[in-house]
């Protein structure tokens, strides 16, 4: 089947446009009836997976109460004591039944409105397919905000289901002067796919260290991520990221700064293996001068699959003294895996200084022989080296981070 | 078995062996029993190098024919990782960094590796932090190393502190030190040279691969053998190292033509 019928197919699918995000649903669905599925020609779009993509729209996107319980067969790791956990329950109002900190209260419908789509459309991100394939299906909002000067740490956890397609829209607004740390978890099912739009504001005097864990682990699961960020002035916001076992993910990380003068921090890891392809498609926008960016994008591909970075950085006239680095640095583990990496920086200030690059390797032969030659076994070698190479990543993530089992699943995925 | 006979620990025959198709090694041959310290001199690109590489196992280069025999077993069907469990060490002249593998927990693998092998205990995280702090004090290093990652960022004596940090740690049958004097100021010189003394024993052989006789001072070696086009041009007692750093290797070159001449 065609693209444009597939998309045409799950369109019609989806329920009637109702509740409070009846407006954004049909803003979504009106795009895609329009400009239908992306192709190759599509310059964002163009090293995807088609067939992967269009397997993600041929899952039911309905999901009843039934689904969710007897389908769901996670066993999440303890909850951390000073770190509430937020599991979004698929069946219902994702803000009912959630036990709150202190800090941290969920917006009421005038604040909704009056931020809910602001960023995307801020971002010019709002006729991008995979926003328009959450706003079209996602029928739920998570909307929270962390009151001003209060210091708080939250994990929202969101698994998937067998056989189901399921969309989330989260709105976090981190008030003036706030503190919050943030450990986002994606889970994979069994052919399941995930889309999820999130938009953080992030008011000036805030500090913001957010951690995502997207793990498909399972077989034909996908995962489509929008990502959008405003900061303010005197902000700092610090995005470490992994994305490892989807069959198809694409992450789309926007951030803006809206002021500039402000501190951006992105890290991300993509690790891949038999024929998987996960894609990281950034774009970090400077409106305003001395702003700062470190960026470091690692991939590490196995096997027989494919990684994508993509990172653009706009510096425009207005962001003068703007300080942004970007670095991508890939692992090729086999002759028949693919890493494309491409770094866009668009830069028409005159006064800045921005620094780019881009290596591919290989494990290290002289590495490899240096613990070989202290009598440490070829796995645990490999097994130390890859370690190492996450470290850069991983290290930055929050403790509890480590009750996942990332390293663990990472190594033994591609270490076999 | 009479015991006042010193063991073979390493021998090596008619080794020749390439890397990168290029051949170095042109015939070998090298016998050293337990308590014994070799010295091995020589210009550079003599084949010093490739000759500790090739006894490590480096896959890099390939052994085209000879034979190495550790305690009498033939080693070169060995994996690398099996040389150093059973007591091979080679200390690197370049010892390698690796970003992000913490050094202790390194060493605590490399260490357990060799301990499985003797039948010894594994050591847990407690028992090996103990241990290595004992060990700290052979080569005087500041424990902040065991934190950083492997070698990154260390100075050329850290790294080689490092080095015999492993030696002491990994207790090996037979070390051979590639240049562990290089890079290396007086002080520092000093203090590798002292452990490398403390950690010599009846049972156990060392080879120092050096340019200077200096080490050779802190280091009395049994034997002091040369280098040349891949091979042991020749062997003497601690003397030949002073010769050749009164008159350099112009002196060997002579003696060896002179030598060829004769026949």
């Amino acid at each position: 089947m065609k693209s444009s019928a597939i998309c045409r197919e799950w369109l019609n699918s989806l329920p009637p446009t109702q509740g409070y995000l009846k407006e954004e649903q049909s803003i979504g669905r009106k795009l895609l009836s329009t400009k239908g599925m992306p192709s190759n020609k599509d310059e964002a779009w163009r090293l995807c997976n088609f067939n992967r993509l269009n397997s993600f729209l041929s899952l039911p996107i309905i999901i009843n109460k039934k689904d969710f319980t007897s389908k769901l067969k996670y066993i999440l790791p303890e909850k951390e004591k000073d770190r509430e956990r937020i599991i979004i329950n698929l069946t219902e109002n994702p803000s009912k039944n959630i036990n709150l900190p202190n800090g941290v209260e969920k917006l009421n419908d005038i604040e909704i409105k009056q931020n809910l789509g602001k960023i995307v459309k801020l971002m010019n991100i709002k006729n991008d397919i995979s926003v328009g394939l959450n706003q079209a299906s996602s029928s739920e909002l998570l909307a929270l905000k962390v009151k001003r000067n209060m210091i708080e740490s939250l994990e929202i956890v969101i698994p998937s289901i067998e056989k189901k397609s399921i969309s989330t829209r989260i709105f976090l607004l981190i008030e003036e002067g706030a503190k919050l740390d943030l450990l986002q978890v994606f889970l994979g099912n069994k052919n399941s796919a995930q889309n999820h739009l999130m938009e953080i504001k992030v008011e000036s005097n805030v500090e913001m260290t957010h951690g995502l864990i997207s793990m498909g682990e399972e077989k034909e699961s996908s995962s489509i991520c929008t990502l959008a960020v405003e900061q303010s002035k005197n902000s700092k916001y610090s995005l470490h990221s992994i994305h490892h076992g989807w069959n198809y993910a694409r992450f789309e990380p926007r951030i803006i700064q809206n002021e500039g003068e402000a501190s951006t921090i992105v890290k991300g890891l993509q690790v891949t293996k038999s024929k998987e392809q996960i894609a990281t498609h950034s774009l970090i926008r400077f409106e305003g001068p001395n702003g700062k960016l470190d960026q470091l994008q690692k991939a590490v591909a196995s096997e027989y699959s494919h990684c994508i970075f993509n990172g653009s950085i706009e510096v425009p006239k207005k962001a003068q003294k703007t300080e942004a680095a970007q670095l991508s640095r890939n692992l090729l583990l086999s002759k028949r895996a693919r890493i494309d990496t491409k770094p866009e920086l668009e830069i028409v200030a005159d006064d800045v200084r921005c620094t780019h690059g881009a290596t591919v390797s290989q494990l290290q032969d002289e590495e490899l022989f240096y613990l070989l030659s202290r009598g440490i076994d070829n796995e645990h070698a490999n097994s130390l080296l890859l370690k190492g190479y996450y470290d850069e990543i991983l290290s930055h993530f929050p403790k509890s981070a480590g009750k996942w089992n990332v390293i663990e699943k990472l190594i033994k995925d591609i270490i076999k | 078995m009479n015991l006042s006979t010193p063991e073979t620990i390493l021998s090596i025959q008619d080794l020749h062996a390439s890397v990168e198709d290029q051949q170095i090694l042109y015939g070998v041959n090298l016998l050293i029993k337990e308590g014994e310290i070799h010295a091995i001199m020589g210009r550079n690109g003599s084949g010093k190098s490739t000759l500790s590489k090739v006894i490590a196992g480096h896959p890099a280069y390939k052994v085209l024919s000879g034979s190495i025999n550790f305690k009498g077993t033939n080693i070169l069907e060995l994996a690398p990782e099996e040389r150093a469990r059973v007591g091979i060490f080679l200390g690197f002249q370049y010892p390698v960094e690796i970003p992000g593998v913490s050094n202790l927990e390194f060493l605590r693998v490399a260490t357990n590796s060799r301990r499985k092998e003797l039948l010894k205990n594994e050591l847990d995280t407690f028992e090996f932090e103990d241990l290595v702090k004992e060990r700290l004090k052979i080569v005087e290093m500041d424990p902040a190393f065991l934190e950083r990652s492997v070698n990154e960022g260390f100075s050329g004596g850290e790294k080689k502190r490092n080095e015999i940090l492993q030696m002491a740690l990994l207790e090996p049958v037979i070390s051979i030190l590639d240049e562990t004097d290089s890079g290396l100021d007086i002080d520092a010189l000093r203090i590798v040279a002292s452990g490398i003394n403390k950690l010599s024993h009846p049972n156990s052989a060392t080879i120092l691969i050096t340019h200077y006789q200096r080490l050779l001072n802190e280091i009395t070696p049994d034997f002091v053998h040369i280098m040349a086009d891949g091979k042991i041009i020749k062997t003497g007692n601690k003397e030949l190292a002073i010769d050749l750093e009164k008159s350099g290797y112009d002196f060997i070159d002579k003696n060896t033509k002179d030598k060829e001449l004769a026949k």
